[in-house]
């Protein structure tokens, strides 16, 4: 495939760094300022609302938006390097949730925090060098009912390993909560954004800035021509995996406090993950979180101030407005691969 | 002893059968040319030495054979294979894709050393390292792809088709630069080319294939007189 | 002589099949009758899934949304009640509802409501592509249980709603469970045939045109859009079929009957009979029903178990076989064949004295 020769699209090349950097600033304006509008309608069309219970809430669905975005990204990290889509990345963030809980019978909550990561990356790779390289080259049907294999075995797994009943999960931030400029924030809301946002910022220094990382981008964009430089592709592939289990596993044990432990911890999770990532593009690592953002405050919203969805239809609201951005924009939000080889 | 050795190749992909018994060689710090008109099987011949195909019969490079093990393989033990499309990353940078060429190691390289080196060749490479290689030209696509090539310091460089969709300018520019890199440097070269004219022009040896097999074989002066070769691919 | 039973395998066996079919009732007990009866309710629904994703190569995640609204027409019509006071109307004059319909007229009607909605969902998806799709799908698969709870008024909610056991017409005299069972079939027999003639014509050959390679098929005068969403109409009028005898059968639907895991299991159990095959749905459906993944009856498959084991069973063996047998047992059984045939030629001829 020739690459098509395209003009730049700066006259001035201000270094890709700063892009970022003014594209990042303008879409948290551009939020900022839509949250605003729609708070504005609300005033209009709500009783009893607040803008200090708005911004709260606002808050706790970013909260929960981070989760959606840590396995989200899980999941496009590892569609873009071997164009799969893994059922089963909810249910393997399960098993290692559960992994951390009996590490925390037996020690304080960091070190069982980080031997889990390490568990949760040694598992991923395993698991694609194992199961998923020998069906790599079968058609996309058949890798899907592998990773639904998968996903059906986790999850009896888990269950038959730790029993199916449901378990609390400890969380490492305080039960407290904080005010700042009028709205009443939870620690653990605070928290689990804070450790979401910084992996997924350690994720991508370590894919900008380290030379494995070029190489998975490398391998991400094409396999061919990274094994004509001598790359070990597989290898790669499998180290994809693994980070993307470690994703998994953070999303998990944000998400057990919460919605507390047993099998079917992250299936939910898994569709919203899934959506967040279409949402913003499968093929965008800045999609997936976006777009895991966004559904987390989109369903909190909804789910609080429109009367006929409350707590029950906020799954399958959200899925309408997903298919609607769809209908609109195919690709997503920030996805872009609708290249058609003829 | 030559540094690659093709010993009665065949090759096919899945049920087609493209190349039937092709044997070639190419010495240290010669120039060789693969010719030919299209579908003859010389990108087939390439594929072969990097493993990307299904391949009978002996591929010997340094002495190793490196038949049927794998591209990385291959590229480990310095051959550097420029493909047809370029194999450039096109969302990586201009520099990024240049690093990319020091990852399997060649002679050993040391990316800033060979990297200047490079830069010596394609000057402009300095000057647009940030932008991603899709936003550059054909021409500069495949400038970029031959320095990344060269950034592993390879013992065989392998070229498939450097002059396709390029214009006339560019491909002297392209060829006369292997051509200093070889008389220079003492690189190995196998060109691979529907453009007989320009390659003849720097090959010491040429093969002509056709349907998969070896036609004509013999020296650059010997195929520029050949009846046949300068009817087909010569034009007068 | 080789030549003629080629071609003439497949008629072969659909009657041998069909005798076996009818002569099974013999030798069994009144429960293993309903767990034949369901299997051919299971190969209605995963002929119409087969249609979809191996003919024409769309994936899908929500056909157990179509068999639930399948179930439910078929349930409120035979109630009487079809609900139709949500949308303020009234039921139309000429259908017969009356106190409650016959069921075995709701089944065309719940195939056509089906089918449908298949069309009317299909027309948007052809703007997504295979991970759109799936989602979207998946997204009407989550959806329906949550809705069937939340218009309890018409569905009857999580309580779900009780069908009258159907009468044997005619006054014949055989038990209501053999009459259910040879209607299943009969049903199964007579769309198994429709499906055939679909996708030896032209349509299965544009289908497979565009699974192969949309642009290629577009530039060979099929228009994809129309095929595609011909598609999505056909199987959603199989699966609501199915979903229709598959509650005249247990006389009972619930919400939670047709759950998420009943989609991803039915695309599981087309993929391992073969896909890309219509006897392959036959093989799923026996796989469905006879693998052991649920630990209740009537058939209710979730994930919640006492006994743990049988889903990592179930997974295992869902990895196994797709390393082994990519194609499904259909491709086995292909491989067997050529196998078997292979050998055969080898043999000497025997000499005659």
């Amino acid at each position: 495939m020739a690459l098509p020769a395209r003009a730049a699209r700066f006259d001035v090349d201000v270094g890709p760094a700063l892009r970022a950097v003014i594209l990042g600033i303008g879409l948290l304006v551009s939020a900022v300022a839509l949250l605003g509008l729609i708070g504005l309608v609300l005033t209009q069309t709500e009783t009893g609302f607040t803008w200090a219970g708005y911004w709260q809430q606002v808050v706790s669905g970013l909260a929960q938006g981070a989760i959606f975005a840590s396995l989200a990204l899980a999941l496009v990290l590892i569609y873009r390097a071997t164009d799969v889509l893994n059922f089963a990345q909810g249910e393997m963030a399960t098993f290692t949730t559960f992994i951390a809980w009996s590490l925390m019978n037996h020690m304080s909550y960091w070190p069982a925090f980080a031997l889990t990561l390490v568990i949760a990356f040694v598992g991923g790779a395993a698991v694609e060098r194992i199961i998923i390289r020998p069906v790599e080259d079968r058609p996309e049907i058949v890798v899907v009912i592998v990773t639904i294999g998968l996903l059906i075995a986790l999850n009896g797994l888990s269950g038959w390993i730790w029993n199916p009943e449901v378990k609390a999960f400890d969380t490492p931030f305080s039960y407290g909560t904080t005010e700042i400029a009028g709205v009443v924030i939870s620690y653990q809301d605070l928290g689990v954004l804070g450790v979401c946002l910084a992996t997924v910022v350690l994720l991508w220094a370590f894919f900008r800035f380290t030379t494995l990382g070029l190489v998975m981008r490398a391998v991400a964009n094409s396999q061919d021509a990274s094994r004509l430089l001598g790359v070990r592709v597989g290898w790669m592939l499998a180290l994809g995996w693994g980070l993307a289990a470690v994703l998994g596993a953070v999303a998990g044990m944000m998400a057990a406090p919460t919605l507390f432990l047993d099998p079917n911890l992250m299936l939910v999770v898994l569709i919203y993950s899934f959506a967040a990532a279409v949402l913003g593009g499968i093929d965008s690592p800045v999609g997936a979180v976006v777009g895991g953002l966004i559904l987390g405050v989109l369903i909190n919203i909804l789910g609080t101030y429109v009367d006929f969805i409350g707590g029950e239809l906020r799954l399958p609201a959200a899925l309408v407005v997903l298919l609607i951005v769809l209908l609109i924009r195919p690709q997503g939000l920030f996805g872009h691969r609708v290249v058609r080889r003829v | 002893m030559p540094l690659l050795e093709l010993k009665d190749v065949h090759a096919r992909y899945g049920p087609i059968r493209a190349l039937h018994g092709v044997s070639l060689t190419v010495d240290e710090g010669e120039v060789v040319a693969l010719l030919g008109a299209n579908g003859a099987g010389k990108t087939t011949t390439l594929r072969s030495i990097s493993s990307m195909t299904r391949t009978s019969g002996d591929i010997v490079f340094d002495g190793r054979r490196i038949a049927r093990r794998s591209p990385e393989y291959a590229a480990r033990l310095g051959i550097a294979h420029v493909p047809e499309a370029r194999g450039l990353f096109p969302e990586l940078t201009v520099w990024e894709n240049l690093r990319m060429g020091a990852i399997g190691p060649g002679r050993g390289a040391a990316l800033e050393q060979e990297a200047k080196r490079v830069v010596g060749y394609f000057p402009w490479i300095e000057r647009r390292r940030d932008q991603p290689a899709a936003t550059l030209s054909g021409g500069e696509q495949q400038m970029l792809a031959l320095g990344r090539a060269l950034v592993s310091r390879p013992w065989l460089l392998m070229l498939d088709e450097p002059s396709l969709g390029l214009a006339p300018t560019v491909v002297r520019e392209l060829f006369a630069i292997v051509h200093h890199l070889n008389e220079d440097e003492g690189l190995t070269v196998l060109v691979v080319e529907q453009n007989a004219t320009i390659a003849l022009d720097i090959a010491s040896r040429a093969y002509v294939l056709e349907v998969g097999r070896v036609a004509v074989e013999g020296t650059s002066d010997e195929l520029q007189r050949h009846e046949g070769v300068r009817k087909s691919y010569l034009g007068y | 002589m080789r030549r003629y039973l080629g071609g003439a395998i497949g008629p072969a066996l659909f009657v041998i099949g069909a005798v076996v079919v009818a002569l099974l009732p013999r030798f069994m007990g009144e429960f293993r009758l309903l767990q034949f009866t369901l299997v051919a309710v299971y190969v209605i629904a995963l002929l119409g899934l087969n249609i979809l994703t191996g003919y024409s190569g769309q994936i899908s995640l929500g056909h157990g949304a179509f068999v639930g609204v399948g179930a439910y027409v078929t349930t409120l019509l035979s109630l009487g009640r079809p609900g139709l006071e949500l949308l303020q109307l009234d039921p139309p004059s000429w259908l017969p509802i009356g106190d409650g319909m016959t069921p075995i007229f709701t089944i065309p009607i719940a195939a056509l409501v089906t089918g449908v909605l298949g069309l009317l969902i299909g027309i948007p998806a052809l703007r997504l592509g295979g991970i759109s799709l799936a989602l979207a799908t998946l997204a009407l698969a989550v959806s329906f249980p949550i809705l069937m709870k939340r218009y309890a008024e018409v569905t009857g909610g999580g309580g779900g709603l009780n069908l009258n056991l159907p009468e044997t017409p005619f006054g014949w005299d055989i038990s209501t469970r053999h009459w259910l069972y040879y209607e299943a079939w009969v049903t199964a027999g007579i769309l198994f045939v429709l499906a055939w003639l679909l996708v030896r014509g032209r349509i299965g050959r544009a289908w497979r045109a565009i699974r192969d390679g949309e642009v290629a098929a577009t530039s060979s005068g099929v228009n994809p859009a129309l095929y595609k969403t011909f598609a999505f109409g056909v199987s959603a009028a199989y699966a609501g079929a199915a979903g229709a005898l598959f509650a005249i059968e247990i006389a009972y639907v619930n919400p939670d009957t047709f759950p998420v895991a009943l989609s991803i299991l039915l695309l599981a159990s087309a993929v391992i009979g073969g896909l890309g095959s219509l006897a392959g749905a036959i093989f799923g459906a026996l796989l469905y029903q006879f693998l052991p993944i649920y630990s209740q009856e009537p058939p209710v498959v979730s994930f919640e178990f006492a006994d743990q084991a049988p889903p990592v069973v179930f997974g295992v063996f869902l990895i196994v076989i797709m390393l082994l047998l990519p194609g499904g047992v259909v491709s086995g059984l292909r491989r067997l064949g050529a196998f078997i045939r292979g050998n055969l030629a080898r043999r000497p001829s025997r000499q005659r004295a």
